[in-house]
């Protein structure tokens, strides 16, 4: 089995995000950037896939400044087999992406396409599944649990979904977009790391993957959500019962 | 003039908050364009759904029925949504951004060749919008440039459409190649529970790794949030940790709530869980740390042992009534 993963390279999820002044984006001095949490799950997947079935090839891809290399490394330092950078500068909107992405599946021609669910700078939530209309497959989006069938034609796919939780079947190859209780994700060891610097990371321009670059969404400015001032202390539980009886009126 | 499409989605045959936001929400941008807005409903023995969608003030209501999409499946939706919106000349469709919206409206985009805006939580007069990104740290405003748009809507951000006239209902049959078809759906398991939904609920109690175990859920926390007609929530911490199940998780992954009042209990307040509920009109936090995060977004803090504070404030609600 061949499994394509894409890793996107985001600021640490615990870092403080600050809009900057001119309104054009983020402050990224000093930033810390990372492997996206849930790309990093879906790298963890592919390779107790690839450790379950034997013989499974695990490529990822990103999209991306030449620095995504770093989050290539670290993902190759885990155990993937190689990987592949999309250089592309700026913002490149979630249909770009999966235009991207559709065309390495052609060349590649993987059974599996694995990805995070979203990606925490964007918040998006939808190159999976664009991705999956472009190329006529199945998803399995939210996944928190991936069984496949004994003739690995199929894998059931269990979601996590407003009110429970749903299975559904789908024909490989597919996509699978992993939630945050798939699986915890393992840290790269030391001989991994070693290993990763010698492992192929091959460079495409976005250009010479021919796709349309048109702008579907446009961003006119980035603000600061409106600032919530911290309200009063209170002392017990009898006076916070009151306040907010008599004075927010909620209860 | 362009006229919208809401997808009114329903949940094995009963409609949840979620689609009457939507069509709020798509009223709004039918209003703005000069276009009429309709509501289509998809499943198997959908009149009662389709006739009662007729009565919140929409020009039509499409009763979509087909064997396909007896259950939700994203493949057979997208493409009956699509062709329906062809079919109909609507070029902007709108859904709420639940579990099936995002599953959905993605694939909806690329087959109509349409830009897509996720999770939007303003329409500007301008015909802009604002979506959330960064957690909420950083709001985005954007256009759709393309001649048709998919717009998915926070559905905390809007208000439910409201109950006006009576539209006509037309049955319209589904275009599904079920030959393309890769997605079969296998079973649902559903989180049983009396309390009201939590993006639903008008107060929300949530717990977090304080609670320090599941049973204290259940013991500390449960009697107060059903004294106060709850929904129950949960920090990812806690979910992590096994105590509660995954759909009470309440932030920027979980789910999305701003209700009247939101309580949270042993919460230190993360990023990402503020994320999910810095839009409550009101919120309580109760925290033994008094430099937890979470007392900086609140409008009553109260340093205290939770396991004291809560089963006290219990008493002193059921005091009230």
């Amino acid at each position: 089995m061949k499994i394509l993963v894409a890793a996107k390279r985001v600021p640490d999820p615990n870092a403080t995000i600050k809009v900057r002044p001119d309104g054009t984006g983020i402050v990224t001095d000093n930033l810390k950037f990372v492997v996206n949490p849930f790309c990093e799950i879906a790298i963890e997947e592919a390779l107790r896939i690839k450790e379950k079935q034997g013989g499974a090839e695990v490529v990822l891809v990103s999209i991306g400044d030449k620095v995504a290399q770093e989050q290539l490394r670290t993902g190759l330092a885990m155990g993937a087999d190689r990987a592949i950078l999309v250089l592309a500068e700026g913002n490149v909107e979630p249909i770009a992406v999966a235009r991207a992405i559709e065309k390495l599946v052609a060349q590649e021609n993987p059974d599996l396409v694995l990805m995070g669910k979203q990606a925490i700078d964007d918040d998006s939530n939808v190159v999976g599944q664009m991705l999956a209309e472009m190329l006529g497959w199945g998803q399995g989006t939210f996944a928190s649990e991936i069984k496949f069938a004994g003739d690995k034609g199929s894998a059931v796919v269990t979601r996590e979904v407003d009110g429970g939780l749903e299975d559904v079947e789908v024909k490989l190859p597919a996509i699978i977009t992993a939630d945050l209780r798939l699986n915890e994700p393992r840290y790269a060891s030391l001989p991994g790391i070693m290993k990763a610097r010698k492992k192929e990371l091959k460079e495409i321009p976005i250009a010479d993957l021919g796709i349309d670059q048109g702008v579907q969404v446009k961003t006119h400015k980035i603000s600061p959500p409106p600032a919530r001032q911290a309200g009063k202390r209170v002392e017990t539980v009898q006076q916070l019962v009151d306040l907010l009886h008599t004075e927010a009126k909620v209860i | 003039m362009s006229n919208v499409l809401v997808f009114a989605e329903h949940q094995h045959k009963t409609f949840s908050k979620n689609a009457l936001v939507a069509l709020g929400a798509g009223k709004t941008l039918a209003a703005q364009s000069g276009g009429e807005c309709h509501a289509a409903v998809l499943g198997t023995g959908i009149g009662a759904l389709a006739t009662e969608l007729a009565k919140y003030g929409v020009k039509k209501v499409f009763a979509v029925e087909h064997a396909a999409l007896e259950h939700y499946t994203a493949d057979a939706h997208a493409q009956a949504l699509s062709a329906l919106a062809e079919e109909k000349g609507c070029d902007i469709v709108v859904g709420a951004a639940s579990s099936i919206g995002k599953d959905l409206l993605p694939r909806v985009a690329v087959r109509l060749g349409a830009g897509m805006a996720s999770d939007i939580t303003e329409i500007n007069g301008d015909g802009t919008m604002v979506r959330p990104t960064y957690a909420g740290n950083a709001m985005a405003t954007i256009s759709i440039e393309t001649p048709r748009k998919v717009i998915s809507v926070r559905v905390t951000a809007f208000e439910p459409a409201a109950a006006e006239g009576q539209a006509e209902v037309e049955n319209v049959a589904a275009k599904i190649d079920e030959g393309a078809l890769k997605i079969k759906f296998v079973g649902f398991n559903e989180t049983k529970s009396d309390r009201p939904a939590l993006t639903e609920a008008k107060v929300v109690v949530s717990g977090g790794r304080g609670l320090k175990n599941g049973e204290n859920f259940k013991t500390v926390l449960e009697p107060l949030v059903d004294t106060l007609g709850a929904a129950m929530g949960a920090s990812r911490a806690a979910v992590d940790a096994g105590f509660v199940p995954n759909d009470l998780q309440v932030g920027q992954t979980g789910k999305v709530v701003a209700p009247e009042l939101y309580i949270a209990v042993g919460i230190s307040g993360a990023i990402q869980h503020l994320a999910g509920m810095k839009d409550s009109k009101v919120i309580v936090a109760i925290n033994k740390d008094e430099e937890a995060p979470i007392f900086q977004v609140s409008d009553y803090g109260l340093v205290a042992d939770l396991f004291k504070a809560v089963p006290e404030m219990k008493e002193a609600v059921e005091k009230l009534k």
